[in-house]
């Protein structure tokens, strides 16, 4: 059998999906909801309306960020968890540089997101540099970062960068408006023909176009090239004359920025102002993306817009008065991560496949045996 | 207790793994207290083989008989039921256990108590392990053989020796009555495996034995009868006595085996490398190279002999920037090597054939024509202005595949899916088309079939007498004789001594490794 | 000042507690060589479950007792399930550990939000189990309240550091384990089976983990919310490195560490409140990165292949 890799492939990634999906009916059932019709708020209520179809895609934008820089990390041979934290921290000193540098005019906005960028990358820095001099392993610090960034975000918040609105009242802390010349065009405003009156932000563009640049950089620049060897084969690389872990750093760095800019991204486009809980857990769900991305940053867009999809989903679950908490997309994501990392490793083992291949064709030969009797 | 095997046959043994039949259709039996040499090149399927007579394996056809019935292991504990114990090659100790906690650890009626055992005597057996009575058991055995171990070390504070005979008290512990032996003196010194000869003669009044070996001189030494695999299938059965080394060696290999020899007269050139007193760290924070001097010239081969684990490694590691040097001066054509990293020794011309080519050689998951780039990625003609010229790797690859016959569906694939011989070939392809001015190989044909030791051999041979200078690190006195013009001799950390192509033999050089200084 | 020390240690040492059951169980995986970073996911499913049935059945008096004892057994359960299913992924299928754990992470809290907002929902808490005073201990002048005054499950985790200790070191199962972790081939070469004893590890950890959340929910905040475990998993995780998967020096971690946040509590509580209390927060978080820097890597204590699965006719 020469296509027996295909099929074997195939019928693995037909079982995941069975097996996803199955599973989440169960859930959705012990809930009492009705089953079908939850998958079809998750999967097709998105694409009832324009206005629906944008919301999916602003959170398609941040999701395609940070997976981008998982993908970039995860190839060079570290993980990075961190992405919420370098999120908060990024978009954290674009908020205080928006606010404070006094800055205007159609060159803030890339400033502005460069500062973002910026601050991204050192909260990559760290755990990347605690890696390679100290041997810390980075899924702890990143998540000890995360919280550090927390608090430090909630500090600002409520301290130095408070509405003055707010200040004494019962509202949460929030900071005060950017100037409306910061804020990332609408697409109606670039694009004409689309419709007006949501808040579809040009945000999806840079994020594509980051993807590209990333890919190009990761596979046709020979920096990128070391950062995939080092991350392939450590020992390999070292003893090909490639600094591990200098490209082991520079990677968080790269990966520290892009969630950076997500998060700058997510306030110049859709909060325009610094809220608590602006993250939307996206740098955990850019985690799911990215694997799911194939940790592609051109696979990543297409990924980032399928959980864009359910995620917008399931928050609305009970505008369409479905019992469903819109908790459920974490049970979603959880289930996916685990059934994907489990399929890629049984596509990938060529003792299950040849074993598998062994019975299949006793099984056939059975038959056919039988059928001759 | 098992009940004394007194014979034990395989019939007809296939076991095949992805894309390798690993043993075609084995057949073969032992006797009470006979003692069989299982001989044959890496790869040939001798390990496989053992593995599936210790329940490691299952076997995909063919049926086990121990006293003429059958049996099926299922796992090892299986087989020590049944009185069969073995001695891998890569020894199965845990380094932070202790010796008696090592062998308990195998020990069922330690782990799970005996037939028999009322519930009380269970359970009392899961909430106390009865290390005492196991460490009594460690002490008998060891005195009965005259093996002495320390019960209450921990492997890792063990020599290699030590460990070995650790290896031994534990497989009697567990009751064998038939040993099974996984090239047993692979990391012993000409002296430790005399002394480990000796002791199984002497075992072999009680026990019956299946040594697995590819050094002619202990299969003569030891065994009665002898079996010879060759790719995954039994070639020969016989009495050892009948035939002589040179015969096995014949049927091991399927052919006369000629590896290249160095026969240039050609006078090298100036010294290429120089090391002097050079001291550096092994892992352990030892002293792993304690003063020590080394010259190699322009075209000349020096072969390092020695004993795994005095140093070898330290020193490639430490030549190459991928160690840090203690103290001491190396050189490589009057340019200072100390503190550089490895991308600078790189780049003045050091060339380097890891040890474990899989995973120091090549980036496994990286395709053919990316590995035969990976140390030249960022300069022309592979890279112009940052950015990566795919068609000029692509036609590099083609050219080396060519010149270096390295047997691939496609420069394309994966280089870690190559078989070892193939993953050498690029390794060797890189390092050489860089035109380097010297090369470290540690045991570049370890594992290789002969075809592809040949080649290799070739290619060393032609680019010493192209002016380069090597380092020929090797366990294998045969090949180090072979090729070398001049053979250093490592013990402990230093060069024993120096000698030229002419003086140095087999049994001079085992005498050197040991330690000897003069003979 | 006297006050403020007491205050902050009778606060630090119930809050151990659920960061100490969920290490000790930890510590037990790595030893196996399994990694589980879903434990936070773990810890949130004990955490509802654990209060499931005591807000279903109610009672009080004794039939309380049973009912929360029930709760406390039911968290254990669904976390060996839970530490189950995640081995089914990592060990079966060999899937890495670190994805595969924030995999398990988002699962657990998922659920338990989802569930907890169709069984129970709103703000709804139980009675739970409460402390209870040690005859004659209690009424000694400060020790009295800061040890002999605590939750039964306060003595119920601090019990189970020498009990994890003695299984690991002094049971056979104990030594499959660390053999498992450090040296799988030898392991198996001598008819130890593997995947089983790194299954059984975890269930083991996993039902502690799930114990640890049935103490947040049952014994310390007596409600569930989403942020009720709030990274403790993460941190108990990270505690296993500290300690030098030494079930003594988790303690030690522990301790450290609650006491870290006992301390931003108690500063909180004595009004110092121009203080920036985040800052308080964070202390703990910092102190354990802090920490791991300077842990570094000893040779031949922890499980030498941590994290790495085990396969026998893989050949490498």
């Amino acid at each position: 059998m020469k296509n027996f890799k295909l099929v074997y492939t195939i019928g693995v990634i037909l079982l995941a999906v069975l097996l996803t999906l199955g599973i989440a009916s169960l859930v959705l059932a012990v809930l009492g909801a009705d089953v079908l019709k939850t998958f079809w708020v998750i999967f097709c209520y998105p694409f009832t309306s324009f206005k629906n179809l944008s919301g999916v895609i602003n959170i398609m934008t941040p999701l395609t960020l940070v997976g981008i820089g998982i993908c970039v990390a995860y190839r060079s041979g570290i993980m990075n968890i961190g992405g919420e934290g370098q999120m908060l921290i990024g978009l954290l000193c674009a908020i205080v540089f928006a606010l404070y540098s006094g800055i205007e005019g159609p060159l803030s906005i890339p400033l502005i997101m460069l500062v973002g960028m910026a601050g991204g990358a050192v909260w990559g820095f760290f755990p990347g540099i605690l890696k390679s001099k100290f041997g810390v392993s980075e899924l702890l610090s990143t998540v000890m970062f995360n919280y550090i960034a927390t608090q430090l975000y909630a500090y600002c918040l409520r301290v130095p960068l408070l509405d003055p609105a707010v200040a004494g009242g019962a509202g949460d802390p929030q900071t005060v408006k950017l100037a409306e010349s910061q804020w990332l065009p609408r697409i109606n405003e670039v694009i004409e023909n689309v419709p007006k009156g949501t808040r579809f932000h040009i945000g999806i563009l840079i994020a594509i176009a980051l993807a590209v640049v990333v890919y190009l950089f990761m596979w046709k620049t020979p920096v990128g090239f070391k950062m995939r060897a080092a991350g392939a084969s450590d020992r390999a690389a070292r003893y090909g004359g490639i600094s591990v872990s200098a490209y082991l750093v520079l990677a968080m760095i790269i990966s520290g920025a892009c969630c950076g800019l997500a998060g700058t991204v997510e306030i110049l486009g859709v909060h325009h102002r610094g809220l608590g809980n602006c993250t939307g857990g996206y740098g955990f769900s850019g985690i799911v993306v990215a694997l799911f991305g194939g940790l592609h940053p051109l696979g990543v867009i297409p990924a980032a817009f399928f959980f864009a999809l359910i995620s917008y989903g399931c928050s609305a679950l009970q505008i369409n008065k479905i019992p469903v908490p819109s908790n459920m997309i974490d049970v979603l994501l959880g289930l996916m991560i685990m059934v994907i990392v489990a399929a890629k490793l049984i596509i990938a083992n060529p003792y299950l496949m040849d074993h598998v291949q062994h019975t299949v064709t006793k099984l056939i030969n059975k038959k056919e045996g039988g059928a001759d009797a | 207790m098992a009940n004394p095997i007194t014979s034990l046959r395989i019939e007809h043994i296939t076991k095949r793994f992805p894309g390798i039949v690993a043993c075609s259709d084995i057949s073969l039996s032992v006797g009470k207290g006979e003692v069989l040499a299982l001989v044959g090149e890496n790869g040939a399927g001798k390990t496989t083989l053992m593995n599936i007579l210790m329940g490691l394996y299952t076997p995909d056809e063919g049926k086990i008989y121990i006293n003429n019935k059958e049996v099926v292991f299922k796992s090892p504990s299986d087989a020590f039921a049944c009185g069969i114990g073995m001695v891998h090659q890569q020894y199965m100790l845990v380094p932070n256990l202790t010796v008696t906690e090592n062998v308990a650890l195998g020990m069922r009626q330690m782990m799970d108590g005996r037939d028999g055992d009322t519930t009380l005597d269970k359970f009392k057996r899961a909430v106390k392990l009865d290390l005492a009575s196991v460490r009594r058991h460690i002490v008998a055995i060891s005195e009965h053989y005259g093996l002495s171990v320390d019960p209450d070390a921990y492997i890792w504070q063990l020599s290699v020796g030590e460990q070995q005979r650790v290896e031994l008290v534990k497989t009697l512990c567990f009751g064998a009555k038939f040993l099974i032996l996984d090239e047993p003196t692979s990391a012993l010194t000409p002296q430790e495996t005399d002394e480990l000869i000796e002791l199984l003669r002497r075992m072999s009044h009680e026990l019956s034995i299946i040594f697995i070996s590819h050094k002619l001189a202990e299969v003569k030494a030891l065994s009665n009868k002898v079996a010879i695999l060759r790719g995954g299938k039994l070639v020969f059965r016989g009495n050892t006595a009948d035939h002589s080394a040179a015969d096995i060696a014949a049927l091991m290999t399927g052919h006369q085996v000629y590896l290249p020899v160095n026969q240039s007269s050609k006078a090298p050139g100036k010294p290429m490398l120089e090391v002097h007193d050079l001291f550096v760290r092994g892992d352990r924070g030892n002293m792993a190279l304690n003063k020590l001097n080394l010259t190699v010239r322009a075209g000349e081969i020096v072969g390092l002999a020695g004993v795994s684990g005095n140093g070898q490694r330290e020193l490639a590691e430490a030549l190459t920037g991928l160690r840090a040097i203690e103290s001491g001066e190396v050189s490589l054509d009057g340019v200072s090597l100390v503190g550089r990293t490895p991308k600078q020794i790189i780049a003045q011309g050091m060339g380097y054939v890891p040890e474990e080519r899989n995973i120091e050689g090549i980036v496994p998951s990286m395709s053919i024509r990316e590995n035969l780039v990976l140390k030249d990625i960022g300069k022309p003609p592979y890279s112009t202005v940052g950015v990566i010229s795919n068609a000029r790797i692509s036609a590099n690859a083609e050219k080396m595949r060519e010149e270096f016959d390295i047997r691939c569906s496609g420069v394309n694939v994966a280089a870690g899916s190559l078989s070892g011989g193939n993953i050498q070939k690029v390794i060797l392809a890189r390092e050489i088309s860089r035109g380097p001015k010297f090369l470290i190989a540690v045991y570049p044909i370890r594992g290789l079939d002969l075809g592809a030791a040949e080649f290799i051999h070739k290619q060393l041979l032609a680019l010493r007498d192209s002016g380069v200078g090597i380092l020929l690190i090797s366990e294998e006195l045969e090949e180090v004789i072979n090729l070398s013009d001049r053979i250093a001799v490592i013990f402990k950390g230093q060069i024993q001594r120096t000698l030229g192509r002419g003086e140095a033999t087999q049994r001079k050089l085992g005498m050197m490794m040991a330690g000897v200084k003069e003979i | 000042m006297l006050d403020f020390i007491v205050l902050f240690l009778t606060v630090g040492i119930p809050l151990s507690s659920a960061l100490l059951l969920a290490s000790l169980g930890e510590t037990v995986n790595q030893r196996s060589g399994v990694f589980n970073l879903g434990c936070e996911g773990v810890m949130s499913m004990g955490a509802f479950v654990g209060m499931l049935i005591p807000y279903m059945v109610g009672g009080s008096g004794t039939v309380a007792w049973y009912v929360n004892v029930a709760g406390l057994l039911s968290a254990a359960l669904v976390g060996a399930l839970l530490g189950l299913l995640y081995g089914l992924v990592v060990i079966k299928f060999s899937a890495p550990q670190g994805i595969a754990g924030i995999g398990l992470q988002l699962f657990g809290t998922g659920l338990a939000g989802t569930f907890y907002r169709h069984f129970i929902g709103g703000a709804e808490g139980v009675a739970g189990i409460s402390s209870i005073r040690i005859p004659v201990l209690c009424d000694l002048p400060i020790l009295g309240k800061m040890l002999f005054s605590c939750n039964p499950m306060v003595y119920v985790a601090f019990l189970m550091v020498p009990t994890v200790h003695y299984i690991l070191f002094k049971t056979p199962w104990g030594l499959r384990v660390r053999a498992c972790g450090t040296m799988p081939r030898a392991a198996d070469s001598m008819g130890i089976n593997v995947s089983r004893t790194r299954y059984q590890a975890l269930a083991f950890g996993s039902a502690m983990a799930g114990l640890a959340g049935a103490y947040l929910s049952l014994c310390y905040a007596k409600i569930f919310t989403d942020t009720l475990v709030g990274g403790r998993g993460f941190i108990a995780v990270a505690l296993v490195y500290f300690g030098r998967w030494s079930p003594l020096g988790v303690m030690g971690g522990a301790l450290l560490f609650s006491l870290a946040q006992a301390l931003q509590l108690a500063v909180q509580a004595y009004g110092f409140a121009a203080f920036p209390y985040e800052f308080l927060v964070m202390l703990p978080y910092a102190l354990v990165i802090v920490v791991l820097v300077f842990v570094g890597k000893s040779k031949h204590v922890g499980p030498a292949m941590l994290g790495k699965p085990f396969n026998r006719e893989m050949r490498t």
